[in-house]
Parts: structure tokens; sequence; C-alpha cells
């Protein structure tokens, strides 16, 4: 605060007239706006609000007019330096504004670079697609019963009237741990775990029972000596065909797409009687090979033979001390790896169990 | 079984027009499986015509073959202007008159061997004269086809016949896998009777003739073992031309359906065997010595079968013997003394009904899968002996000459069959299906079933070549197959509520998913191995690792043993990939190992008539040897890669701990570690792992010569885990932690220990002595070098303080501090550097 002027004759105070003020004021909004960065912006802000700027001089002139000027001068001069310190501030934020979007660009990237630092892993389609099957009848209240792999003689084979003279025992191709008379086989299916779960529990029973099964084959494009099956069965009062083509049917679609069916045509397995085998209408040219082109997934058949299934042989059910009379039941089985090859078009059973993870790798995280 | 679709025709009327493929579809939906559909001589395209050979000259050539120049009178639709084609031949196995098939100019024979009129020799041959095997009929090369031997005398042939019909030369054939439930199918009559029913025509039985009563006055025949042979007829054919050849039907009929013509009386018992499903022996009467005796061998008793082989008999085995010995395996193979030859000419025909098990059990015991032990061991018909053995003789009389003696030995008389007793809604109930009574009596007779219905129960006597019908959900499934397999409804069952998935199901899932997101890829190998891999794992002689189960039959008799740890399969794979040129690699499978129970007895084969005790069901479950599931895991290359980035990380010894660390926390456990020595890891860079004190498992670097047998990367690392161990204390509920909201503290401490003082326990060690107002101590550095001294090594730890209830002061802090740092030195040592 300046000290009363007494220096001065107010009359020749020539800054503070409105003209002087006006023409301050617009060489400072000039100033302003033709600042083109915030260092200028900074420079223009000392020039025209600083303690040496016309603005600030003229005020502290306003104490030495007389005291009936005083006011309207104060004013004056008060309303410019407002408009000064506005039109900074908006310049200011506008600048800053450009300046932190300047910076962004600069600092933009290649988002292309590779970004494999971190490797990727995979989970086994074999296991994945397992799990899948689970999951279908995990979600009708099914439970997943599982068993070992080598396994004893007689749930492998007897239990299932599969008795030691049975024809059947040798198209099994087993696989006999020794001493040979030993009664332990790496279990050629995974039945014997039905056989399990009907001495474990009481019907009803409906489990699935996935796993890795053995048989003497040498490995070549369709073919290998371990592999995976799925098997189901359930035991409960008054089961027929019907639930098992019911099952087999939702399963099929679960798998392959909706609208997909099943066919029964009559086989044979000692565990099951009727047996029958599961074909699928096949899920590329739906059934339509060969009227149309000729299909190769299904060879032009319209149909892929999945796996076999049939009503329980009640002598199994009587080996594992259920009553046939009182209860019927029905068991199907599946080769994952078949399962798995026409789902995904795998051409190669090497593929499968060779372990390239550039086979591996594609099928990554999926569930 | 093939099945020449002409042959079927011969006993039931398909309709005409009938396609290959929809007979065999119709056959498929009764049961008997489609394995392939053929058509020799599909390819053939005439003219192929009978010629008759009008004269030839034989015309030496300078290369030393004599050429016949011939000319050859093909009808006259086929001939020249000179009333014959000249035809130049190489085989000379024929005479003037003789009539031969000709292949003309513009015919294609199997194989698609095209024949055009060549200059050759110094003549224009316009056509081939044709063998055996270039028409398709056989391995025969002895020379061109002469017909007049191969047809008889009684086929009535002209030059310009067309030879393709003539010879049967293109056929339909349907090759089927016959089940073992469905013994009548392994003969045309089985096959034709499915076919008569699959169109409702009706089945003329092949079988059905008359034929005299058995009188005992043919060949001697005694049957000592009646249970293993409950049927033997014996008929004789005497004066047989052994030179006659096989008709030219005959034996295309058996090269159709599979077999291969030997000689007419061969031929003559394969081929009876092929049309009823009986099969036939024939001995050389005059080699017989005395009566034909049927007895159980005594051991040790050697034959040499027809194959030549000799072989040693077990007590088991039925044999057919005479005064000399065994002169045959029943049901088997015959022997190699009384094999019919060149020079027989007087035939005792054996048609005999064998017991399954007992021909089954002798086929196994000497590997001996026959024609006629595929028959036996499935059930034949026990009523056709006598049948087949009258049609095998006539037979032999009609193309060998000679006569059919009186005298007709039948020795036993065949098993009766059972009646099943079933309810008449029994095959409504099973299959779902709305079947009436009436219709399950139609389809059972139909079968060639007695039914009699009393009181809503089916009375069931099944026909004597149906040996597997014993059990009436047998006869739902012949209602059913009859009724139409398709004809079944699609009716889901409802379940009761389940349980889901096991704790240990989900945690296995689990632990995959964590696996693979951290950049590990699922294999899953063969569990097969050998004394190799314990050798190349560089196991010692003692270690229990190497005593493992022994598979008997195994593929590789160098990989004859069960894995009792999943490395080696995991080590081959990771040497597969790098052999493949991937360098980067992390590997990781989840499966059993298999161990063997010591000093535990043979699985027992229980009964099946009823549930086993629960004694007999622990005996057995104690003999199933011990499968727990393990996780093995290997990395070589880069852990991280390099890049723009930066620099990468190599995978060492702390990947391998960290990953079976990371798999044990999905089920929430933690794994303690403490060095370890064991073998495949380096002695120095092995961790054990272990949980609540026990040890579950290893973990470090593989040792060079592991690597170097294994022909993997040098510092591969890998880790084993028994995963059971891991999921038995999985935790289940996780109890709520508790957690200071105050300030924290923090001080670092670095303490100067001797280099092989674990850094885990001197962090142990911290902990314990600053008490419970540390939140953590965590190592964030590790120096060795000059500042501190040989043998000695820094561990810079960041220790955190709070208490639950109040913010600490600095002299708290310090004493807890000071309290830790004391008892690392009095335990370890340590060194407190300022």
């Amino acid at each position: 605060m300046s000290g009363p002027n007494s220096d001065y004759d107010p009359v020749e105070v020539t800054p503070l007239r409105a003209e002087q003020v006006e023409a301050m004021l617009d060489s400072a909004l000039a100033a302003i706006e033709a600042a083109d960065g915030l260092e200028e912006l900074k420079r223009v802000r000392i020039e025209h609000t600083g303690d040496r700027s016309p603005l600030a001089l003229a005020n502290r002139e306003i104490g030495a007019l007389p005291p009936q000027a005083r006011k309207d001068a104060g004013m004056r001069v008060g309303k410019a330096r407002a408009r000064v310190a506005q039109a900074l501030g908006r310049r200011q934020q506008s600048l800053q504004a450009e300046h932190e979007a300047r910076i962004l660009v600069e600092e933009a990237v290649d988002v292309t670079l590779p970004w494999d630092r971190e490797p990727v892993g995979a989970r086994h389609p074999l296991s994945t697609i397992q799990e899948r099957i689970n999951d279908v009848f995990v979600a009708m209240g099914w439970e997943v019963a599982e068993g070992p792999e080598v396994e004893a003689e007689w749930l492998n084979f007897d239990a299932l009237n599969l008795g030691p003279d049975h024809p059947a025992r040798t198209m099994q191709d087993t696989f006999w741990l020794e001493p040979a008379d030993g009664g332990l086989v790496l279990r050629t299916h995974t039945s014997p775990v039905q056989a399990r779960t009907m001495l474990e529990r009481t019907p009803p029973i409906y489990v699935i029972c996935p796993g890795r099964v053995y048989r003497t084959d040498e490995l070549d494009a369709t073919h290998t000596p371990v592999f995976h099956q799925v098997e189901g069965l359930v035991v409960d009062k008054g089961i027929s065909m019907a639930h098992l083509k019911g099952t087999l049917d939702h399963f099929a679609q679960a798998m392959f797409g909706e609208g997909i069916t099943t066919r029964f045509r009559p086989d044979y397995f000692p565990f099951t009687e009727p047996s029958a085998e599961v074909d699928l209408v096949c899920f590329v040219c739906r059934g339509q090979s060969p009227a149309l082109e000729h299909c190769r997934t299904c060879k032009g058949e319209g149909w892929i033979e999945w796996g076999g299934c049939g009503i329980v042989n009640p002598r199994v059910l009587v080996a594992c001390g259920i009553d046939p009379d009182a209860y019927s039941g029905f068991a199907f089985g599946m080769g994952i790896e078949r399962t798995l090859m026409f789902r995904n078009g795998i051409e190669d059973m090497r593929d499968i169990v060779e372990g390239d993870i550039r086979f591996t790798l594609p099928f990554g995280l999926e569930v | 079984m093939r099945a020449p679709i002409s042959w079927l025709r011969e006993y039931v009327d398909l309709p005409e027009g009938l396609r290959p493929e929809q007979l065999a579809n119709r056959l498929t939906d009764l049961g008997l499986k489609l394995e392939a559909l053929h058509a020799p001589g599909a390819d053939i395209e005439g003219p192929l015509v009978v010629g008759r050979v009008v004269s030839f000259v034989d015309e030496p050539q300078k290369n030393g073959k004599t050429i016949r120049w011939c000319t050859v009178d093909v009808g006259p639709q086929h001939n020249d202007e000179s009333g014959s084609r000249g035809i130049v031949c190489g085989a000379r196995n024929f005479a003037d008159g003789d009539l031969v098939v000709v292949s003309l100019p513009g015919s294609v024979l199997p194989g698609g061997f095209a024949i055009s009129a060549r200059k050759t020799y110094g003549h224009l041959s316009d056509g081939m004269i044709c063998s055996t095997k270039e028409l398709g009929l056989g391995e025969d090369n002895e020379g061109i086809l002469v017909l007049d031997a191969a047809l008889g005398s009684d086929v009535d042939v002209k030059p310009g016949d067309d030879a393709v019909e003539l010879l049967h030369l293109r056929e339909d054939v349907i090759e089927f896998e016959i089940n073992p439930d469905r013994s009548y199918a392994l003969s045309m009559r089985g096959i034709a009777r499915e076919a008569a029913l699959g169109y409702g025509v009706p089945f003329r039985d092949p079988a059905r003739r008359e034929i005299p009563p058995a009188d005992g006055a043919g060949y001697p025949v005694r049957v000592e073992s009646p249970d293993g042979c409950p049927v033997f007829v014996a008929r004789t054919v005497i004066g047989f031309d052994p030179t006659a050849a096989t008709p030219m039907w005959l034996a295309r009929r058996i090269l159709l359906a599979g077999m291969r013509p030997i000689s007419l009386a061969v031929d003559v018992t394969n081929y009876v065997m092929l049309e009823l499903g009986q099969p036939i022996h024939g001995y050389d009467a005059d080699k017989l010595a005395g009566p034909i005796v049927v007895r159980r061998a005594a051991e040790g008793e050697i034959l040499t079968t027809l194959d030549g082989a000799r072989r040693t008999l077990s007590g088991e085995d039925l044999l057919i013997t005479d005064d000399s010995g065994p002169i045959g395996i029943a049901g088997v193979m015959g022997g190699e003394r009384t094999e019919l030859s060149e020079t027989t000419s007087s035939v005792v025909i054996e048609a005999a009904h064998f017991d399954a098990v007992s021909t089954f059990r002798t086929a196994r015991r000497h590997r001996l899968p026959s024609e006629a032990s595929k028959r036996f061991e499935r059930g034949a018909d026990p009523l056709l002996p006598a049948y087949a053995a009258d049609r095998v003789a006539h037979l032999l009389v009609e193309y060998g000459g000679g006569q059919v003696e009186p005298g007709i030995t039948c020795v036993g008389r065949p098993p009766a069959a059972p009646t099943i007793a079933a309810s008449v809604d029994l095959p409504a109930q099973i299959t779902g299906m709305d079947i009436a009574p009436e219709t399950s009596v139609e389809h059972l007779r139909g079968v060639g079933c007695a039914v009699t219905v009393e009181d809503r129960t089916l009375r069931v006597v099944p026909p004597s070549w149906r040996p597997d019908i014993t059990d009436p959900y047998d006869l739902v499934e012949e209602v059913a197959r009859l009724v139409g397999y398709d004809r079944v409804d699609s009716v889901l069952p409802v379940a009761p509520a389940g349980r889901g998935l096991t704790h240990g199901q989900r945690l296995r899932r689990r632990m995959g998913l964590a696996l693979a997101g951290a950049g590990y890829v699922e294999v899953h190998t063969y569990p097969f191995v050998g004394e190799a891999d314990w050798d190349a794992l560089g196991m010692p002689g003692d270690d229990p690792r190497r005593r493992s189960l022994r598979i008997a039959n195994p593929l590789s008799e160098q990989e004859p043993a069960m894995r009792t740890t999943l490395l080696p399969g995991l080590l081959k794979t990771l040497g597969r990939n790098v052999g493949r040129a991937q360098s980067d690699l992390a590997l990781f499978e989840t499966a059993p190992v298999y161990l063997p129970r010591p000093g535990a007895g043979p699985a027992p084969i229980l009964g099946v008539e009823q549930r086993p005790t629960e004694e007999q069901l622990a005996d057995l479950m104690a003999a199933v040897p011990d499968q727990p599931l393990h996780l093995g895991v290997v990395l070589s290359g880069l852990r991280e890669r390099s890049g723009w980035w930066g620099p990468g990380r190599t995978a060492t010894w702390s990947d391998a701990i960290e990953c079976a660390r990371r798999a044990a926390a999905t089920a929430g456990v933690r794994l303690a570690v403490r060095s370890a020595a064991i073998s495949p890891w380096h002695p120095g860079r092995c961790a054990a792992l272990m949980v609540e004190g026990a040890v579950v498992g290893h973990a470090g670097e593989l040792h060079p010569t592991v690597c170097q047998a294994y022909g993997v990367p040098m510092r591969t690392s890998a880790a084993e885990l028994d995963l059971d161990a891991v999921l038995a204390r999985a935790v289940t509920i996780t109890p709520a932690p508790q957690f200071s909201s105050y300030p924290v503290a923090k001080e670092d401490v670095a303490l100067v220990v001797a280099a092989d003082v674990p850094a885990a326990s001197v962090a142990a060690t911290l902990r314990e002595g600053a008490g419970d107002l540390v939140e953590s101590v965590r190592l964030f550095d590790v120096y060795t070098g000059a500042q501190i001294g040989g043998g000695q090594k820094s561990l810079a730890f960041a220790l955190r303080f709070r208490a639950l209830d109040r913010t600490l002061t600095e002299a708290e802090t310090a004493a807890a501090r000071d309290a830790g740092i004391a008892l690392a030195t009095a335990r370890h040592g340590a060194v407190h550097r300022g």
C-alpha cells in the first residue's frame, strides 16, 4: 500500500484515464492470447501482472487521486486486473492440457512388439475333454468314479461275465503282470471301476468312470497301447434301453452340438445284454453323406462308430451283489481319444501321445 | 467271415436288385457287423470268352524260350474271317482241342490289366490265353487255365461263351465281423438264415437232407471223454481219385470265402464247413491204425500237427488217437501222419461236436487258432455232424469218384437244449419298447426257438445252433434286434442329487490349470520303463524305485516294467521336443506310479454266483498294488525369454522347486524344503519337499550324467511330487487371517553366515527370535564375495513388524529385531553387518 501521494498533481496522473487502462488491458489480453507455450505465458504473466507491470503501476497511482476520483479509478483498474488474471488462468489451463497431450503423444510405444516374455502353457486336450465329459454328467447328478490301472483280473474280467474260458477274453489283448498267475492285469477297460462301484455302493447308482486303459496294440495312426475311456453305469429301478438312448443322445449333443443323435446297432459284450454299438450322426455332414458330397469325417457313411453299450447283464449284477429282479441297469463306454479325434479333427493318434508341445499349446487353457 | 452273395442266394430268395450294401446294412441291423464289402472282378471288362485251341506250333526263340503260336476258336461272334484267332502263348500245359479262357483285345483283366492286339515274336497276337492268376482265381501258376479239367465233364460250354459268368469272376462278397455270441453266422447257412429273417422270406436249410440212420458199422470209434466230445460221426469214402481236380465253382467259393483251395478232399471238407458251420476233418483211411479213440492227452505226449509243428500236449488237451498214438488235437488241428495227401484214395470223415471250453483252452494253450477251433470254441450246432458228414461224403464221390461206404458210426448224443423261462413282459420292460407278447413269440420262433406261453411266462427252447441263448435277457436281445434297435425311444433318466466332483477331483483339475497358467505344458506319457531307465537315472542297485511291477507280455522287451517315477517318460518327451528344435520347455504330467506290495499274494479269482464276502473282497483289494498319483515336472532352456525388454532368464533348480510349491499351494499346502542328495538330481542342487515333516517329493537340477543319458540339455531341472500325499493334507476350510491396521515398522538386517547354512533356517530363526511382533521376514539379497571373505555368505532380510492392537514404538521394534539377530547368532553363528 503506497502512502498518500503528495508529489503529484492528481490531474497529471494520466495512467488512470479510462482509455489508458483500456489500452493496458487490451495489450495484456493480446499478449496472453499470443502466448504459445507455458514458458511464454510465464513471461507474459510477469510482464502484465508483475510488480512492474503497467496495471500494477496504475494501481499504485490510485492513492494519488483525489478521493472523489479514487473509486472510479479503483474499479476500473481492479476490473482490468481481474480480467487479465482470468485470461491468464484460462490460457494456463489450455496450454497445460496441450502440453500434457503432447507428452502422451511423445510417449507412444509400438504395442505390436512381441509379448512372449512369459511362457505360455497348456493342458493336454485329453485332460480337458475328460473334464468336460465329467461336467456333462455331474450336471445331471451323476458322480465320477475312479479306480486303479493295475487291476485284479477278477474285477477286469470274471466279475463282468468274462469267465476264464470266455472267447471274448482273447479279444481283449491284455497285458498280464508277472507272475502270470498273480491275478493282476493292466485294466483293458474302465469297467472294473463299475464293478468296484457296484460292490461299494447300493442302487441307485449313476456314475461315469473315465480313465487310462491298456491293450497290446502297437502305436500307429489309429491305435495306441495306452489310451483313455469313459464308461457310464446306471443301476436303478425300471431302467431300460430307452434311458440308455436318452443319456447317450444328451451326451452326444453335449460333446458334438445340438441336434446330434445316436443310433444303436446290435453288438456283443459279455457284460451287457442286449448290447449295442452306438453310432453318432456325423457332425460334419449331419448324415447327408453320401447323398451330398463324400464326407471325409464319416467316410461317406453318414454315421460314426462311437462306442459300445447295453443293458447290464444280470450275471454282473449278481456277482456284485445287486438283486437283478429288483434292479436293472445300463452301461456304455467310449474311447476318449476317438472322441477327441472326431471333435477336433485330429488325424493321427501319434500327435496325441507324443507330447510335442506344438500339438498341445494351441489347446491352451480351454475348458 | 466272407459271404459271397450268390452263395447266400442259394438258400434265400433275396429281393431282386438288392445292392450288396443294402444287404450288408440290413444284416448289420440284425447283429452281423459289416467289416468290408468286396467286389472281386468288378474291374473286369469283356470280351473274356471261352476258346478252343484248334492247333498250335511250338516256336523256339533265340532267348531260349519256346512260345506257342496258337489257332484258337473263340466263337463265331469273335472269330476273324478265317474262323479263328491267332494268339501267342508262353505256357505249354494244354493240348489241341482244350478249352481255355481268352481275353480278346479291348478286355481288361483284374487289376486293370488291359489287353490289346500286339506284335510279338513275329506274330500279331490277337488276344491272350489266361492263367488262373491272371483271372484273379488264385495263385496257381503252372500255366494257363484249362477249362476241361477245371469244370468237370458235366458243364456244357462252347467257344464264345462268356467266361466271366462261367467262372464267377465277378462276385459281390460281404465280409462280416462275427461276434463271439453268433457262432452260427460263421457259415453260409447261418448268414442266409439271418438274411431270410431280415427280409421276411423263406429259408432253405442246406443242412436239411435225408440221411440214413447211423448203424455203428462205420469206422470204429471209441469216445473216452464224452464231456469233451459229446458227438462223433464217422463216414468212409473208398475208391476216391486223389488226382481229381476241385471243380471250378467250388474252388472259387472257397477262395471268395477267404480260404485257399488245396486239393479236392481238403476243399470239400472246407466247403462244407463254410456252408454249414460244422468243422470236418478227413483222415487217410490207409494211414489209420486201429480204431479212433477220443481221449485226453497224457501230460507230455507229442504230436506233429499238419502245420509241421511238434507240439507237447497237456493233460487237458482232447486228442483224436489211433493205435499209433495221437493223430489230431480235437477240434483244433489234425496230425501230420494221417493227413490227406495226393495218394489218398480212402477217406475217413470226422464230423464231431467238441466242447467249447475244452477247445478254447487247447487252442489258446497251443496258440493255434484255426477255422475249426474258432467255430467250436464259440459253440457249434451239435445236431449237425451227421448231416455234414453225409454232405462231405457225397461231394467227394460226386467229384472224386469212388463210393460212400454204407456203415455210419455215430457215438454219443447231442446235449439237450435248456428251457428258458421269462416273463412275457420282460422284452418290453428292458427295451422300453412297446412289445406285445405275441410279437416276442413270433420273433423267437423266427430265430428257431420252440416257444410256449403259460401264466404270462415264456418257456423257450433255443435251437441247436444257438448255444449262446441261455438267459432271459438273451431272449430280450433276440426280440429287440428283430423289432429293431432303431425303435428304442430316447428318455433321459433322472438321477438323484449327486455330490458333484470329489475334493480330490476338483484339486487335480485346479492344479492342472494352475500349472498350465504358469507356463507348463501337460503331457501324457507311456508308463513302460526298463532297466535302462533305472541306470540312466543313476539309481543305485538297492534303490527302492527299482522294485517295479513287470509285464509278462510287454510290447518291448526293453520296457517290461511299470514306472515307479514319472521322470523317464517326461525326459524322453523333453528329448523328443528338443530333437524337434524346441528349446524352451516346461512339461508336466500327473499320473500314477505303480508300486509292488512287498509280500502281497496273488489276487484271488473269486466266484461270480454271488457277491464275494467282505473278507474275500478285502483280500482282493489288498493284492492290488499301490498306485499313488504323482506330479512330474521337467524344465530346460529359458523360463523367461529374452527380447526387446531385455535378457531372458534360464530355468534353474529353483523353478522346479517353485513349480512343486505352486502345485501344492493349489491344495492350500505349503511345502517346506531342505537339501537332499538323491538320484537323478545333482547332489548339490536337490531339495527334498516336505509336508508336516514327511518327504513328499524332490526337486532341483538333474545330475549331468542323467541329462547325458536321456539326451536332454545340461542343467535340465525336474521335480516329482507324491500328489496323493499332498492332497491328503489339503486344506478344505481356510481359517480367516488376522492382520493389523496399525502402521508398519520396517527393519533390514544383513547377517553373515557360513556358506552351507540354509537361508530358510536363518529366516525361520529370525522369525522365531523376533517373536509375535514380526509380520513378515523376506530374504531380498544373497551376497558372496571379497567383502565378507571365503566360505561365508551375507543374507539380507527385510523384516516388517506390526502389532494387532497398537502402533509399535521404535524401541519395541529394535528390541524384537535384536532378539532375532541374537538367536541367529547363537544358532547359526551369524554376524550382524551393521
